[in-house]
């Protein structure tokens, strides 16, 4: 399926090729020998989900990160892009997903930044330039807009506008319309047409099949650090657009062919009739800048259940972990766990309930790095005897315990004294599995319990989470590991722009109506 | 202040796990004696530069503040304001909040016991009389520190320029009380009432080391041992070292916040009130030793640990007495006691940036 694109057919010279590019980080392989042509004259999208490898693929293409192995080629000839100015002086120009201007700065002023400092900043000849360019590509941009004051869209067309007046021939536009209004993103789309009229190279990074289908020239599909895929030209001409999303949905959700975690998972029969331990119904939080609100969120988990919550990353799976919690505030709805009302309990009470949350920011508030692996088991319980007693620390105790669970849990770590934050990623998880299942739990949120983590681990953690559902408990797991899921959950929930859009059995061809479903389409 | 930020947390728990061994000992040793003689060596040439004799200016420093049985004395009890401040200070920053705000808190303690001390011994006896007093400043300080806490509390708004700006205020709050509230009509001079030197804190034995370094010690190894023993000072510590963890682990950090903010003020008022009922007996107008921002380097030095504290305390008391002798022998401002500390910081700050630039390399 995979059409090499190695040599520059019909004409079209490749400005930048990827040959097996590979790059590694500790503990991950974010891009796995990664071939690519980005050709002038032509909209090049790159298609995956989060954690696919793309901002990876970009970073090293503009400069911020360097490929451990496979070459870059800059018009044939071998380059190493040592860093964003380099790639800016060899006409690649990058519109990362954040926006990258000064707030408080005119649009001239951010436009004028980087000139050689002992210089004064050319402000006329900006003006004819910006003129002459926005003329050429129907874009208005008032420079004397201060940047705070535009829209996504309007200080979008300036990143874009400023990669331009440096030269660009290549424009890499990374999530850019992840912000924008249905409108900014067609007039992008045009934009993005007329640019590469006038000879320049775009690659377009998104998980929004729509779009990819609708502006693409050419489209490659990143999954898991692989390019799984890539649809000629030519084949994007002759299919309609309902193919060419059915083309991309079996790229990006197809079967490996033999996939190395793949488990037989027993399906298991739950009565109806069976009460369920955990009932969350109708939750609504608000949403804020920064995050998505959740709006109605209902479900069931009976004992020994295993629920997945799949979706692309950012869809509320967070703000649904941390509602449960009872990390974030609920405007509304209610939550039961073994029939007692857990709604207006704080996070402590919610924990001494049976209520448990995995985080998945293990170092960010999951764990206290500087503190000692013994104090960061303890963590959630701080205060609580028999490891403190009167408010007084027992500290044998508390050794004599973490001891136990170190054994237990098999962490491996030189001591119970050594401070967390230098263990790795995977035991640093098995502590707080460890801590989460304490006496007294009844029911677990997972939220991505095997981000990051080397395959080993990997495993151990998912067969974890298998023991905890056996045992009895209610379990959650929120995943963007969609073969996790397949493999693991009794059902699966997707959930998308802050709500549940549907449940599935996981039978059959759960599968495909997963994937249809976090794209966007019924299942 | 970030520096400062990352010793903290990476020695929160130290004094908790000490590393044993003796080539790390002797390290330690060398990182702070080092950088110590280093600092006295500049601070010299300072001195060389403005004509004075460094030698002479050190000798008679130690002369007056630890050899002569009257030096010692003195020294030994300006201490006793100074533990409080510290023992506050302790408290504040292991929960990662920057009470910059100890002088304002600690002249409204100042008086607050300069005002009911003289006043109350009139009709209770000198020990309830002396209780209250404490007990008064201790709330006074705790009041002033509230607005500070509230604000870092529900608003997340930077207590360091807050305290600040409150420190201000009340450094002028409390002139204006001496000038207009408690001034003492029997006197020319602006000052409040005298407390009888037959009512202050008792004296120890026969010297005239007040009773309140006993108090200081006693506050600041409590202090200690709360911060590093205990499920309360283990919660102010997750505060301080890692804010978001604290919330996911389900601590109330609001309510905490503001406890740490009470502790650390009430303790800089007993510190005023401890100076005023165990030496000086009444508060003069314009009255500001700026002990409180002379103790941090001081807390930092000992890298929040009580027992060091103590150390350090003592060798800024010494300092501090020696050099206000040399100041009036010598003709070198007393202020450059103040000048000399914060050489010694720099110094030890880069020391310490040295050593752990050393060991990275060491360890690649």
């Amino acid at each position: 399926m995979t059409s090499s694109s190695l040599s520059a057919a019909n004409g079209k010279p490749d400005i930048v090729t990827l040959e097996r590019v590979t790059k590694r980080f500790p503990g991950i392989v974010a891009n796995n020998s990664v071939d690519l042509s980005i050709r002038a004259g032509e909209v090049h999208v790159l298609l995956g989900e989060n954690g696919a490898g793309k901002s990876t693929l970009i970073g090293m293409l503009s400069g911020l990160q360097q490929p451990s192995e496979g070459r870059i080629l800059v018009d044939g000839v071998p380059t190493a892009i040592a860093s964003p100015r380099h790639a800016l002086a060899l006409g690649i120009g990058t519109v990362f997903q954040h926006m990258m201007l000064v707030p408080t700065l005119t649009v001239a002023e951010n436009l004028l930044v980087g000139g050689p400092w002992w210089q004064r900043p050319k402000a006329e000849e900006l003006e004819a330039r910006v003129a002459e360019i926005s003329r050429t590509l129907g874009i208005g941009v008032n420079l004397h807009a201060k940047v705070s004051e535009l829209s996504l869209g309007e200080q979008q067309q300036v990143e874009i506008l400023r990669a331009l007046l440096r030269n660009s021939r290549l424009l890499i536009l990374d999530e850019s319309t992840s912000m924008l209004t249905p409108k900014g993103i067609d007039d992008l789309g045009a934009l993005m047409r007329r640019l590469v009229e006038q000879g320049l190279a775009i690659v377009f990074i998104t998980h929004k099949l729509k779009e990819a289908a609708g502006f693409g020239d050419r489209i490659s599909v990143l999954k898991l650090g692989r390019k799984v895929g890539e649809i000629t030209p030519e084949r994007l001409r002759a299919l309609s657009e309902d193919e060419i999303i059915a083309q991309i949905v079996e790229l990006m959700f197809g079967k490996k062919e033999s996939d190395p975690e793949e488990q037989a998972r027993v399906a298991r029969a739950f009565s109806a009739e069976t009460t369920p331990l955990l009932q969350v119904r109708d939750l609504a939080v608000p949403a804020t800048a920064t995050a998505p609100g959740l709006a109605s969120i209902s479900f069931d988990i009976r004992p020994g259940e295993l629920l997945g919550i799949a979706g692309i990353d950012g869809n509320g799976q967070k703000q649904l972990a941390e509602a449960l919690a009872g990390q974030l505030e609920t405007s509304g709805g209610s939550v039961r766990l073994a029939g007692e009302n857990l709604d207006g309990l704080g996070v402590g009470s919610r924990r001494e309930k049976g209520l448990r949350y995995l985080t998945d920011d293990r170092l960010g508030e999951g764990t206290v790095g500087t503190f000692p692996v013994s104090i960061n088991f303890f963590l959630k319980q701080i205060g609580t005897s028999p490891f403190w007693r009167k408010g007084v620390e027992q500290r044998q105790e508390i050794d004599r315990r973490a001891g136990e669970l170190v054994r237990e849990y098999d962490v491996r770590t030189p001591s119970i004294k050594t401070p967390i934050g230098r263990l790795s990623g995977g035991n640093i998880q098995k502590i707080l599995i460890a801590r989460e299942l304490a006496e007294g739990v009844k029911a677990v949120i997972f939220n991505k319990p095997t981000y990051g983590l080397d395959l080993a681990n990997t495993l151990a953690t998912r067969q974890r989470v298998r023991d905890v559902a056996a045992s009895g408990m209610a379990v959650l797991l929120i995943s963007t590991d969609l073969e996790e899921l397949l493999s693991m959950c009794d059902r699966i929930a997707v959930m998308s722009g802050g709500a549940l859009v549907g449940t599935v059995e996981n039978s059959g061809d759960a599968r495909t109506k997963v994937g249809r479903l976090m794209i966007g389409l019924a299942a | 202040m970030s520096v400062e930020t990352t010793q903290t947390s990476s020695t929160a728990l130290e004094p908790a796990i000490p590393e044993t061994g003796k080539g790390d000992l002797l390290r330690r040793l060398v990182m702070t004696l080092g950088p110590i003689l280093a600092a006295l060596v500049i601070a010299g040439c300072i001195l060389l530069a403005v004509g004075v004799d460094p030698l002479a200016y050190y000798g008679f420093v130690i002369e007056r503040g630890l050899l002569s049985p009257l030096g010692v004395q003195q020294t030994l009890t300006r201490m006793a304001p100074l533990l409080f401040l510290a023992a506050g200070l302790i408290v504040a920053f292991r929960a990662g909040m920057w009470n910059l705000g100890g002088d304002g808190q600690f002249l409204l303690g100042a008086v607050s016991a300069a005002a009911a001390g003289p006043f109350l011994v009139q009709f209770l006896p000198t020990w309830l009389a002396l209780v209250c007093a404490f007990l008064l400043a201790t709330a006074v300080a705790m009041l002033w520190s509230l607005l500070p806490a509230l604000l870092r509390a529900y608003q997340g708004v930077n207590e360091i320029i807050t305290t600040l700006m409150m420190t201000f205020l009340g450094t002028s709050l409390a002139n204006v009380l001496v000038k207009l509230a408690f001034l003492d009509p029997s006197t020319t001079v602006p000052q409040t009432r005298t407390l009888p030197v037959e009512d202050r804190l008792p004296r120890l034995f026969d010297t005239t080391i007040s009773s309140g370094l006993l108090l200081g010690l006693v506050a600041i190894i409590a202090v200690h041992l709360v911060m590093t023993r205990t499920a309360f000072g283990l919660k102010l510590q997750v505060v301080g070292a890692n804010p978001r963890a604290a919330v996911h682990s389900g601590l109330g950090v609001p309510t905490l916040t503001i406890a740490v903010f009470a502790i650390s003020a009430g303790l800089a008022g007993l510190a005023g009130a401890v100076d005023i009922l165990g030496v000086q007996g009444n508060v003069r107008a314009d009255w500001n030793p700026a002990y409180g921002m002379a103790v941090i380097p001081m807390v930092f030095l000992a890298r929040m640990n009580g027992f060091a504290a103590i150390g350090f305390v003592f060798l800024l008391s010494i300092l501090s007495i020696g050099g206000e002798s040399a100041a009036r022998r010598l003709g070198v401002p007393h202020h450059f006691t103040l000048v000399l500390v914060s050489i010694v910081l720099i110094t030890l700050a880069i020391a310490e940036y040295i050593d752990h630039h050393f060991i990275k390399t060491r360890r690649v």
